[in-house]
């Protein structure tokens, strides 16, 4: 593409193309800066605290207890895994399932209808799927299974609603982009579609499904408004699937109102926290891109 | 074995079928409910007066005029620097160049970031270390961030789809490098990242909780930039939270699903007119 480019001369128009090239690389430098400033100032408000309390009673104490300084994050941590795994274990197999329906079984008609309604899905707004939590899941569960309602079974519940698009639209690209060779040639030796699927199409996709289930693992760790709507936000260890618990942004969001000195920068921490658990789960998704290639 | 194996396979369709009515029941469900709960708290007076009470009474009018405000803010900010960077990576960078993909990953990474991440950075950056109080400006400018990657990413694949030939053809008849992609690649383009605009609006007005964090919650009106804010999903999300008044959160959230709806539809219409375009 930049075969064909010439280097402009010292005329008024090649001045006026340096000085636009250069404008051009400004802005394509604004997302590296966004991302280091990032980095730096949350990890630099943050960092700080974790090494005054102790990395380890920070994230393995239950105490959270900011007017008497104590501050540990543990249930926190469990809440956020509990409502994420919670969310996975029936997100995942119904996304699948989608993926598969819509690459390879539904009508170009019914593709038509069911696409656009996972978009919107997608665009709904989190805090929207949070109300819609609280004033329909969160009473049925009160009402038919017992406890306060605002749960970890809620929070899952929502969550695995949230997650759908997310997995769905990554697993049914690696679904699609499976050569159709591949199913001709299963197909063709005698084996039904079900057998095609199962054996052929999706171990062929098996890295791009990962990718879908990490991707939608962030996406449910880092929600934020419609878990702390429906969660109950108590920071105590949940015994069950009924009992509430406060996720790491929950805390975030509920006390960043009014927290200040050493309670501010433990919000900060648990930011951190979060973070590097982000962080984590993004190096596998390119890990894992990096050895398809 | 035969039957076995068929009846197994009439189950896994069954249970995949059941998956895909289950989705779309489920968000049908979720939409007609609002709808219903809150087509009765729709008047112009909701619309139009400043909340009072916390919300309890009045309308939402200051709410609607915020998410106005944070979203145009943010695409002011955002839509040039995103077209930009689009251009300057596919027009004047190799493909896969080193620099390309440093910031193709930067993009990456800032997409996966939660937003209450986000809400974090524009507080302590924006807000306290730029001194830029919680205000519209403040929340704008992390929205930005937030949606840079999106506008980032369908530019890029806009300007992909071009075909070489336009470039070519316009830099043979002795057009310049820039005056080629103002005149020719940019406009053939145009509908690709006006989708891509479309989405980031959708993101913007739903985005909660890094606005919480940087704009604010207050009730009134915002005129300047620097007037601290409350958007509609902040409203929704206190007068849900706080129990103030769960007939207004029907409303509000009623009126935040239809400007998702048609959103939604604008992206679609311009998504097929790209298309369309291309293929003529």
């Amino acid at each position: 593409m930049n075969d064909f480019r010439k280097k402009p001369g010292i005329d008024r128009s090649g001045i006026k193309e340096v000085f636009i090239e250069g404008l051009l690389l400004i802005s394509a430098l604004a997302s590296i800066l966004a991302i280091f400033l990032i980095i730096i100032f949350v990890f630099a408000k943050g960092l700080p605290l974790i090494a005054k309390v102790g990395v380890f009673k920070f994230l393995f104490s239950s105490t959270w207890d900011p007017v008497n300084g104590q501050f540990g994050i543990a249930t926190m941590i469990a809440g956020s895994l509990a409502i994420t795994l919670g969310a996975l274990i029936w997100a995942v197999p119904l996304g699948l399932a989608l993926s598969i329906f819509l690459s390879e079984i539904a009508s170009p008609r019914i593709k038509g209808i069911m696409v656009p309604m996972i978009e919107l899905l997608a665009g709904l707004p989190s805090v929207i799927y949070g109300f819609f939590g609280l004033v329909i899941i969160v009473p049925f569960i009160r009402d038919y299974l017992g406890g306060p309602g605002f749960s970890i079974l809620a929070g899952s519940v929502i969550l695995g609603i949230m997650v759908l698009p997310t997995i769905v639209n990554i697993a049914r690209d690696a679904i699609t982009v499976v050569p159709r060779e591949y199913r001709e040639g299963s197909l063709a030796l005698g084996a039904t579609q079900w057998e095609t699927i199962s054996r052929i199409v999706l171990p062929s996709a098996s890295s791009g499904i990962i990718t879908a289930i990490v991707l939608g693992m962030g996406r449910a760790v880092g929600e934020t408004m419609a878990v702390v709507l429906i969660t109950g936000n108590v920071t105590r260890m949940p015994e069950s699937i009924l009992s509430p618990v406060r996720s790491m942004t929950g805390n975030v969001v509920l006390e960043m109102g009014y927290a200040t000195g050493d309670h501010q920068l433990a919000l900060f921490a648990t930011g951190v926290v979060l973070f590097v658990f982000i962080i984590i789960l993004n190096a596998l998704v390119s890990v894992g891109r990096k050895e398809r290639v | 074995m035969k039957a076995y194996g068929n009846l197994k396979e009439k189950f896994i369709y069954m249970f995949i079928w059941l998956g895909a009515a289950f989705v779309a029941f489920t968000l049908l469900t979720i939409i007609a409910y609002v709808f219903v709960k809150g087509i009765g708290t729709i008047s112009w007076e909701f619309i139009t007066a400043i909340p009072s009470r916390m919300g309890k009474e009045g309308g939402i009018s200051s709410a609607i005029v915020g998410t106005i405000y944070l979203t145009v803010v943010a695409l002011l900010i955002s839509t040039p620097l995103g077209i930009g960077s689009a251009v300057y990576l596919t027009e004047y960078q190799k493909r896969n160049s080193r620099f390309s993909r440093a910031v193709e990953m930067s993009a990456e990474a800032l997409s996966g970031i939660p937003s209450i991440i986000f809400g974090l950075f524009g507080f302590i950056f924006f807000v306290i270390f730029l001194g830029l109080g919680w205000s519209i400006l403040s929340g704008g400018l992390t929205l930005a961030i937030m949606i840079l990657p999106t506008i980032m990413r369908t530019t890029q694949e806009a300007l992909r789809a071009v075909p070489e030939e336009f470039r070519s053809n316009s830099l043979a008849l002795g057009a310049s490098k820039w005056q080629t992609i103002s005149k020719i690649v940019l406009p053939s383009s145009a509908p690709g990242i006006v989708t891509g605009v479309i989405l980031s609006i959708g993101r913007s007005v739903g985005e909660t909780a890094a606005i919480l964090l940087t704009a604010g919650s207050a009730l009134g009106m915002p005129l300047l930039p620097t007037d601290p804010a409350r958007s509609m999903s902040v409203h929704l999300y206190y007068l849900a939270a706080e129990g103030i008044s769960m007939e207004r959160a029907y409303g509000t959230a009623l009126l935040l699903i239809v400007m998702i709806l048609i959103i939604n539809y604008l992206a679609n219409l311009s998504l097929r007119r790209f298309t369309y375009r291309l293929k003529s």
